[in-house]
C-alpha cells in the first residue's frame, strides 16, 4: 500500500520560489505524470519525493509514514534518472544487483531477481557488459531493471525517455507502460512531452510556474482544461482562443457570430476550441487561410479570424490554398470558455 | 590511382608519422636515462673518454661505491618516507577539499579556490627562514615529518584542484542513484565514487610524490641529520668526480621510475576499455 500524499509542500532556492504550496494525493498503484515546460518545478517536486531535495515547508507521506525527514534509502522508492546513471565501473548484472546487495540479500535470491528483471527488460544477453559498451536505449533498460529489481513501493522517473531517439521512445513508451502496470507499484513520471503524458498516465498533473494547474485524467485534461494555460500547452496544435463579448445573459459574440456561453459570466471572456473540433461550413467563424501544411492523414490550416491567430485541422482531401476565405463551424459541445482575468475555465 | 590506393597510401603515411612521433617522444625520455645508466655502469676512465661504448662495461664499482658512501642509504630512506608522507597527507587533505568544492555550495567558495592557489605565489626561499625558526621552536626541525609538512603545502594546491576536477567530472546522479538504492552518503562515496576516481587520485598522488621527491631547497634548509637524497646529493656530490655524480643521478631517478611503473595501470585505466 503506497499512497503518496504531498501536503502544502513549497521550495525556495534563495529568493526564487520553485514550488508554491503543492497539495497532491497519488493513489496506490496509480501512474501519475507530472507534465510541464522546463523550469515549472516538476523535477524539483519529484526530487523532494525522492529525498534528494528538502522541502522548504510541508509534508510528504508515502503509505502511512511521513518521509520528508528521511534519507532516500529509507523511503521505499527507486528512481530512474534522465541520464540513466548506470554505474560505469560495474557490469550490467552488478548494476541491477546493486540495491539488492546493499539490502544484504543472499546470492541466490540476487541472481534470481536480476535475471527476472533482465528478462523483463530484454537485456539478459548484456549482463556481463559495462555501461560503456551499451547504447543509450540499452542503458535506459538497465536503469529501469535496476529500479524494478528493488521491488519498490514507488518508482520515480525523471524524463526517462527524453534522451532516446523518436522511434525508440515510442517503443519504450508502450513497453514501460505494460511493465509498470504489471509491477503493481505507484509510479510518478516527470516529462515535458505531452504525448508521453497522454499515452501513459492514469492521471496527469499539469504544472506551471511552481503550481499544479490541473490534476486529472488525460482525456479530461485534454477536453476540459481547468485553465487557459492547460489548453494552450496540451494538444498539438494547441487550443484556439478568441476574444468574446457579452450580448445578453448566456449569449456571447465571437468574431461577429453568436454562441451560447456561460450563464452569469463577465463582460469579456475567451472562447476556446480545439483545431480538430472545427468543420468547414456555410456559416461559421470567417477565416482567411495563411499557411496550408499537409500532414498526411489531415492538413493543418493556419488562419486569421477577426485579426487573431487561429488553426484548424481538416481532412486532407479538401483543397485549400493561401488567401482562401473559409468558414468554420465549431462543434457546440466542444466549445470552452475562459475568464481572461483569472485565466480559469468558466 | 584509384581512391582506394590513395586512401591506403594516406593511411600508411599517417602511420609512419605516428610511429616517428612516438619514437621521438620515447627518445626524449629514454636517451638521458640511457646515458645516465651507461655512465654509471662504466669505469672512471670510460666516463671521461670519447667515443663512448654503446654497451657499458657493467662496472659496478661506481654504484657500489656510491651506495656504500656514508649516509646514502639513510638519505634514500628519508626521501621515500618524506615523499610517501607528502603523498598521503596531500591526498588525505586535498581529496576531501576537492570533493567539498565540487559537491557543495558554501560561502567563500570562490575565494577558497583562489586562496588555495595563492599559497604557490610565495617563493619557498622567502618562507624557508621563518619556517626554519618556527620548526626549531616547535621541535619539528630536522624531522622527516616536518619536511613532509612543507612538501605537503607545496603539493596540496595541485591535489585540491586535480581532485576537484575529478569529482566534478562524475555526474552527481551516480551518487544520487546510489542513495536511492540504499546507500548512505559515505557508502555511496566508497562504492561508486571511489572506484571511478581512483585512477585520477593515483595520478595526483604520484604528482605529490614526485614534487616531494624532487624538492631540494626546503629539504636542504630544514634538515641537517635527516637529509633527503636530493639535499644530500646537492651537498655531498658537488665536489665529487663526474662518475659518482652519474651514479647519484641514477639512484635519484630509479625509485621514481619504479613507483610510476607500479601504479601505471591507474594512469592508463579507462573504464570500458579495461586495464590493458
Amino acid at each position: 500500500m503506497a499512497q503518496i500524499q504531498i501536503k502544502n509542500v513549497a521550495k525556495n532556492f534563495g529568493s526564487f520560489t520553485a514550488l508554491h504550496s503543492i497539495d497532491l494525493t497519488i493513489a496506490d498503484q496509480e501512474f501519475m505524470v507530472l507534465l510541464g515546460a522546463s523550469g515549472c518545478g516538476k523535477t524539483t517536486l519529484l526530487r523532494i519525493i525522492a529525498g534528494l531535495e528538502t522541502p522548504s515547508q510541508g509534508e510528504v507521506w508515502i503509505g502511512d509514514r511521513r518521509v520528508d525527514h528521511l534519507p532516500p534509502r529509507e523511503r521505499g522508492i527507486a528512481m530512474v534518472f534522465q541520464n540513466y546513471a548506470v554505474f560505469p565501473h560495474l557490469t550490467v548484472f552488478e548494476n541491477i544487483a546493486f540495491g539488492l546487495r546493499m539490502a544484504k540479500m543472499n546470492q541466490e535470491e540476487v541472481a534470481k531477481r536480476v535475471n527476472r528483471c533482465a528478462e523483463m527488460m530484454h537485456i539478459e544477453q548484456l549482463l556481463e557488459r559495462y555501461s560503456g559498451q551499451l547504447s543509450g536505449g540499452q542503458r535506459q533498460r538497465v536503469a529501469v531493471a535496476r529500479a524494478l529489481a528493488m521491488e519498490p513501493d514507488v518508482i520515480l522517473m525523471d524524463e526517462p525517455l527524453s534522451n532516446l531517439d523518436a522511434l525508440l521512445r515510442m517503443e519504450m513508451r508502450a513497453e514501460l507502460k505494460g511493465i509498470l502496470a504489471e509491477s503493481n507499484t505507484t509510479t510518478i513520471y516527470v516529462t515535458h512531452d505531452q504525448v508521453e503524458a497522454m499515452s501513459m498516465a492514469d492521471r496527469i498533473s499539469v504544472m506551471h510556474q511552481g503550481r499544479i494547474v490541473q490534476a486529472a485524467s488525460p482525456i479530461e485534461v485534454y477536453r476540459d482544461p481547468a485553465a487557459r494555460f492547460v489548453g494552450s500547452f496540451i494538444g498539438n496544435p494547441p487550443m484556439n482562443f478568441l476574444h468574446a463579448t457579452k450580448k445578453s445573459n448566456g449569449r456571447y459574440s465571437v468574431a461577429e457570430r453568436e454562441f451560447d456561453g456561460p450563464k452569469d459570466g463577465p463582460e469579456k471572456v475567451e472562447f476556446a476550441i480545439r483545431p480538430e473540433d472545427l468543420q468547414p461550413a456555410e456559416a461559421g467563424l470567417d477565416a482567411s487561410v495563411q499557411v496550408v501544411e499537409p500532414l498526411g492523414p489531415h492538413q493543418l490550416l493556419t488562419c486569421e479570424v477577426a485579426g487573431q491567430p487561429f488553426r484548424a485541422v481538416v481532412e486532407s482531401d479538401l483543397s485549400f490554398k493561401t488567401g482562401d476565405s473559409v468558414s468554420f463551424a465549431p462543434m457546440a459541445e466542444r466549445i470552452r470558455w475562459f475568464d481572461p482575468e483569472s485565466t480559469k475555465a468558466l | 590511382m584509384s581512391t582506394a590506393t590513395v586512401k591506403t597510401d594516406f593511411r600508411k603515411k599517417s602511420r609512419y608519422l605516428l610511429m616517428a612521433t612516438t619514437l621521438m617522444l620515447c627518445a626524449w625520455i629514454l636517451v638521458p636515462i640511457y646515458l645516465l645508466v651507461v655512465n654509471t655502469l662504466s669505469t672512471q676512465e670510460e666516463v671521461s673518454s670519447f667515443p663512448k661504448a654503446f654497451i657499458p662495461s657493467f662496472n659496478m664499482e661506481n654504484i657500489m661505491f656510491f651506495l656504500q658512501f656514508q649516509g646514502v642509504a639513510f638519505a634514500l630512506l628519508n626521501s621515500v618516507l618524506v615523499a610517501g608522507m607528502t603523498m598521503i597527507l596531500s591526498i588525505g587533505i586535498g581529496a576531501p577539499a576537492g570533493y567539498a568544492l565540487s559537491r557543495f555550495e558554501f560561502k567563500g567558495k570562490g575565494a577558497f579556490r583562489v586562496l588555495v592557489l595563492i599559497t604557490r605565489a610565495f617563493p619557498l626561499p622567502l618562507l624557508a627562514l621563518p619556517l626554519a625558526v618556527m620548526f626549531i621552536r616547535t621541535g619539528l626541525d630536522d624531522t622527516v615529518f616536518g619536511l613532509a609538512l612543507v612538501h605537503t603545502t607545496l603539493a596540496l594546491p595541485f591535489a585540491v584542484l586535480i581532485t576537484f576536477s575529478l569529482f566534478s567530472g562524475i555526474p552527481i546522479e551516480l551518487e544520487e542513484a546510489a542513495w536511492t538504492l540504499g546507500c548512505t552518503r559515505v557508502q555511496a562515496f566508497i562504492k561508486v565514487i571511489m572506484p571511478l576516481v581512483l585512477p585520477g587520485i593515483a595520478a595526483s598522488a604520484i604528482f605529490a610524490f614526485v614534487i616531494s621527491w624532487n624538492e631540494v631547497f626546503a629539504a636542504a634548509v630544514l634538515t641537517i641529520q635527516n637529509k633527503t637524497l636530493t639535499a644530500f646529493l646537492i651537498q655531498s656530490l658537488d665536489e665529487s668526480p663526474l662518475h659518482l655524480k652519474f651514479a647519484g643521478g641514477l639512484v635519484l631517478v630509479i625509485p621514481a621510475l619504479i613507483f610510476i611503473f607500479a601504479v601505471r595501470k591507474y594512469l592508463f585505466a579507462m573504464w570500458g576499455i579495461a586495464n590493458r
